[in-house]
C-alpha cells in the first residue's frame, strides 16, 4: 500500500509538510537517484552525455523561469540575455582576474540578479503585454551592449574563451566529469525551487500571481516581491549562462539571444507553468525534440524532398513545431505536460478502485 | 484620550461623486464599532482609506499616533490591521491551509537564502506558524476543509475562510466588510460569535460594516451611522436607535433600524 494516501498517518507538522510525504514517492525519488548518479553515467557514450548534459543546463534556467512567469505570473522575454550577463561576467572574471569558477558563478549569477530586477522595474505598472515587451526591450538592450562594449565582449567575436572549470585540482575535461558537476546543480536548484515556492517567499509569489489586491492586504509588498522574482529568476539564468559556457568553453552572445528566451518560455509552457516537475519536462522536450528533428530529417527527409531542401527544412520545422505547441498548450492544456503526468498518476493512486 | 486608530476630516471624492466628506472618528482600543448606512454611503471606502488602497483627499488618520494616511496596504497589514472583503478576495486555487499560511506573512521572517534550504531555519518557521494556524482552523472549526481550495467552498464558508485568514495577521484591528452578506440565519449566528470571541478573548478591535440590524445592535459597543459620505449619527446601540436622523435616513430605504433586516 505504499503508493497510497489512506493508511499514511502523520503525526507531526514535519512529517505533513514534508517534501515526499508518500512513501512511494521516496522511493521513486531514490530510484532516480541511482539511475542517475550511478547507472545513467557509465552506461552511455559521452556523445549522448553531452546531449544530457544540455538538458541539465536547461532544467536549472526552466525553473528560474518558471518561478518567475509560472509561480510570480510576470513575463520575461528577456532570460536570453540575463543568461548573456551571466555569461559575461562570468568570463570576464576568469580571465581577467583568473578567479576560480565558483567565485566567477556566483559573481555571474548576481549580476544577472541585478540586471533582470532592473529589467524588471516596470512590472510595477504594467502586465501582460506590456511587460512582455519591456522585458523584450531589456533583452535587445542588453544583447547591443554586449555586441557594441569591448570591454564586456572581449572584441571582435564578442566572445571569450574560458579555461577549463577544476575541482579538487583536477579539470574536467570529459562529458562525464562535466556530467556530475551539472547534476549537483540541477539538484541544488530542483530542491531549492521546490524548498522556495513551499515556503514563504513562493506562497507570497503565487499570491501575487493569483490575486494581487489580496496579496497587498496581507502585507506583501507587491513591488519588493515582484523584484525579486525577477532577481532569483534572473539569478537562476545568469547561473544557467555561466554554465552553458564552461561547458561550451566560451562566452558567446549568439547563444543567448531572442530564440533562446523564447525556447525557455516554451519549455515552461509545454511543460506546466507553476511546476517543479514541469520545468524539467518542459527542459527535456525543447532541448531533445530540435535534435530528433535532425536525426529523423536527415535520416528520411532525403526520401521526400532534395537534400538541400532539407537543411533549410530542419531550422523551420523546429520554429514551426514549438510555435504550434506553444499555441496548443496555452490554449488546451495551459498546466503543460505535467498534467498529462498528473493524470496519469492521479489514476494510480486509487487503484484499482477508480471512483 | 488616546485612540487606537483616529481618523480626521477625512474626505474622498471620485470624479465629481463625494463618497466620503470631513469624516471625523475615534476607535478606542478593544471595542466592537459597527458601520452602518445604506448602499453608497462611504462604508466601504472609509475602510478602504484605513487599510491603504485609496489616500484620503484631505484629512488625516492615525494608527497608535502614526500617521498611516498615506502609506501602502501592506504597511498599515504590518502594522496590525487585518481585513476582509465585501466581495471576497480569496486566493481561490489555494487551499485553506495555504490562505491561513499567508495570512500570517507578515509575521514570519524567512528571506530567499532560507527559503532555498528550508531545512533547520524555514522549516521551523513553517512549522510554528502552522501551529497558530491550526489554532484558528480549529477556532473556526473549519479542520475538516484544511486541504480544500478555497473557491470550491461554498459561500457562507469561504467568508469564514476569509476571516480565518484575516486572524491569522494575529490583527491588533480587525476590518471587516460585510463578513455576514449573503449568509444564512445560521452562518450569521457563527460569524457574530467568531466575532465575539476575537474580540473578548484575542483582544482584537473591531470595525464592523453589517446590514443585518439585529446582529449590529447585538454586539457593537459603538454604532457609527453614514448617509451620503457623512457621518450623521454616532453613539451607542441604544443612543442611536433613537436618534431621529437615522431613523430619517432609513425611512425612504425601508423601516427604522432595530427592527432588524434593514438591506441597502
Ligand atoms: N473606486 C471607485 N471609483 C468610483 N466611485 C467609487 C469608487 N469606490 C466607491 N465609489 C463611490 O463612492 C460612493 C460610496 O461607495 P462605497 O464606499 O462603496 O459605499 P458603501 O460601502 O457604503 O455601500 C458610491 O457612490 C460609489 O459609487
Ligand atoms: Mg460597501
Amino acid at each position: 500500500m505504499i503508493h497510497r494516501e489512506c493508511g499514511v498517518l502523520k503525526t507531526t507538522y514535519e512529517a505533513d509538510m514534508a517534501l515526499y510525504p508518500l512513501p512511494i514517492a521516496r522511493w521513486a525519488v531514490g530510484g532516480f537517484a541511482v539511475l542517475f548518479f550511478l547507472v545513467l553515467p557509465f552506461s552511455v557514450h559521452e556523445y549522448y552525455l553531452s546531449i544530457v548534459n544540455l538538458v541539465s543546463i536547461s532544467i536549472v534556467g526552466a525553473l528560474g523561469l518558471n518561478i518567475l512567469v509560472g509561480y510570480t505570473g510576470q513575463i520575461s522575454i528577456g532570460h536570453g540575455a540575463f543568461m548573456s550577463v551571466g555569461a559575461y561576467t562570468a568570463a570576464n572574471f576568469a580571465v581577467r582576474l583568473g578567479l576560480p569558477w565558483p567565485v566567477n558563478l556566483l559573481l555571474g549569477g548576481l549580476m544577472a540578479a541585478l540586471v533582470g530586477a532592473v529589467v524588471g522595474v516596470p512590472s510595477l505598472r504594467i502586465k501582460g503585454l506590456y511587460l512582455a515587451i519591456a522585458t523584450l526591450a531589456g533583452q535587445l538592450i542588453i544583447e547591443w551592449t554586449i555586441n557594441h562594449v569591448t570591454f564586456i565582449s572581449g572584441g571582435v567575436q564578442a566572445s571569450i574563451q574560458v579555461p577549463r572549470p577544476e575541482l579538487f585540482g583536477v579539470p574536467i575535461a570529459s562529458q562525464r566529469q562535466m556530467y556530475f558537476l551539472l547534476l549537483a546543480f540541477v539538484v541544488v536548484a530542483l530542491v531549492g525551487t521546490m524548498n522556495l515556492v513551499r515556503s514563504r517567499i513562493g506562497r507570497a509569489f503565487i499570491a501575487i500571481r493569483d490575486h494581487d489586491i489580496a496579496a497587498e492586504i496581507i502585507g506583501i509588498n507587491i513591488f519588493r516581491y515582484k523584484l525579486l522574482a525577477f532577481a532569483i529568476s534572473s539569478f537562476y539564468a545568469g547561473v544557467t549562462g555561466v554554465l552553458y559556457t564552461y561547458y561550451l568553453g566560451i562566452a558567446n552572445y549568439e547563444q543567448f539571444q531572442i530564440v533562446t528566451s523564447i525556447d525557455y518560455l516554451a519549455m515552461i509552457i509545454i511543460g506546466g507553468l507553476g511546476s517543479v516537475l514541469g520545468s524539467i519536462f518542459g527542459a527535456i522536450f525543447v532541448t531533445l525534440l530540435p535534435i530528433l528533428i535532425r536525426y529523423a530529417m536527415e535520416g528520411f527527409g532525403g526520401l521526400v524532398f532534395s537534400q538541400g531542401a532539407v537543411l533549410n527544412i530542419i531550422p523551420n520545422l523546429r520554429l514551426i513545431l514549438f510555435g504550434g505547441l506553444i499555441i496548443f498548450f496555452l490554449v488546451v492544456e495551459p498546466e503543460g505536460l505535467n498534467r498529462l503526468w498528473r493524470n496519469i498518476r492521479n489514476y494510480f493512486r486509487l487503484w484499482p478502485f477508480a471512483y | 484620550m488616546s485612540a487606537l486608530l483616529e481618523i480626521r476630516d477625512v474626505s474622498k471624492t471620485f470624479g465629481g461623486v463625494q463618497a466620503v466628506t470631513r469624516l471625523s472618528l475615534d476607535v478606542e482600543p478593544g471595542a466592537i464599532l459597527s458601520v452602518i448606512g445604506p448602499n453608497g454611503a462611504g462604508k466601504t471606502t472609509l475602510l478602504n482609506m484605513i487599510s491603504g488602497f485609496y489616500h484620503p483627499d484631505g484629512g488625516r488618520i492615525a494608527l497608535e499616533g502614526e500617521d498611516i494616511t498615506r502609506v501602502s496596504p501592506s504597511h498599515v497589514a504590518r502594522r496590525g490591521v487585518a481585513r476582509t472583503f465585501q466581495n471576497i478576495a480569496l486566493f481561490k486555487g489555494m487551499t485553506v491551509l495555504d490562505n491561513l499560511m499567508l495570512g500570517r506573512h507578515v509575521r514570519m521572517r524567512s528571506g530567499v537564502l532560507a527559503s532555498f534550504v528550508y531545512w533547520r531555519l524555514a522549516q521551523k518557521e513553517e512549522v510554528a506558524h502552522r501551529k497558530r494556524v491550526e489554532d484558528i482552523i480549529d477556532f473556526l472549526r473549519i479542520t475538516h476543509l484544511r486541504r480544500v481550495p478555497t473557491g470550491a467552498l461554498p459561500y457562507g464558508l469561504q467568508k469564514r475562510v476569509e476571516l480565518g485568514r484575516a486572524l491569522s495577521l494575529d490583527p491588533k484591528i480587525l476590518l471587516l466588510d460585510e463578513p455576514m452578506g449573503g449568509c444564512n440565519h445560521e452562518e450569521k449566528e457563527d460569524m457574530a460569535r467568531f466575532i465575539l470571541d476575537v474580540n473578548e478573548e484575542w483582544g482584537a478591535t473591531v470595525i464592523l460594516i453589517e446590514h443585518d440590524m439585529g446582529v449590529v445592535m447585538d454586539i457593537s459597543d459603538r454604532v457609527v451611522v453614514l448617509d451620503m459620505g457623512q457621518k450623521i449619527a454616532e453613539g451607542t446601540p441604544d443612543e442611536v436607535r433613537g436618534d431621529s436622523d437615522v431613523i430619517k435616513a432609513y425611512l425612504g430605504e425601508s423601516k427604522a433600524p432595530g427592527n432588524g433586516g434593514v438591506r441597502g
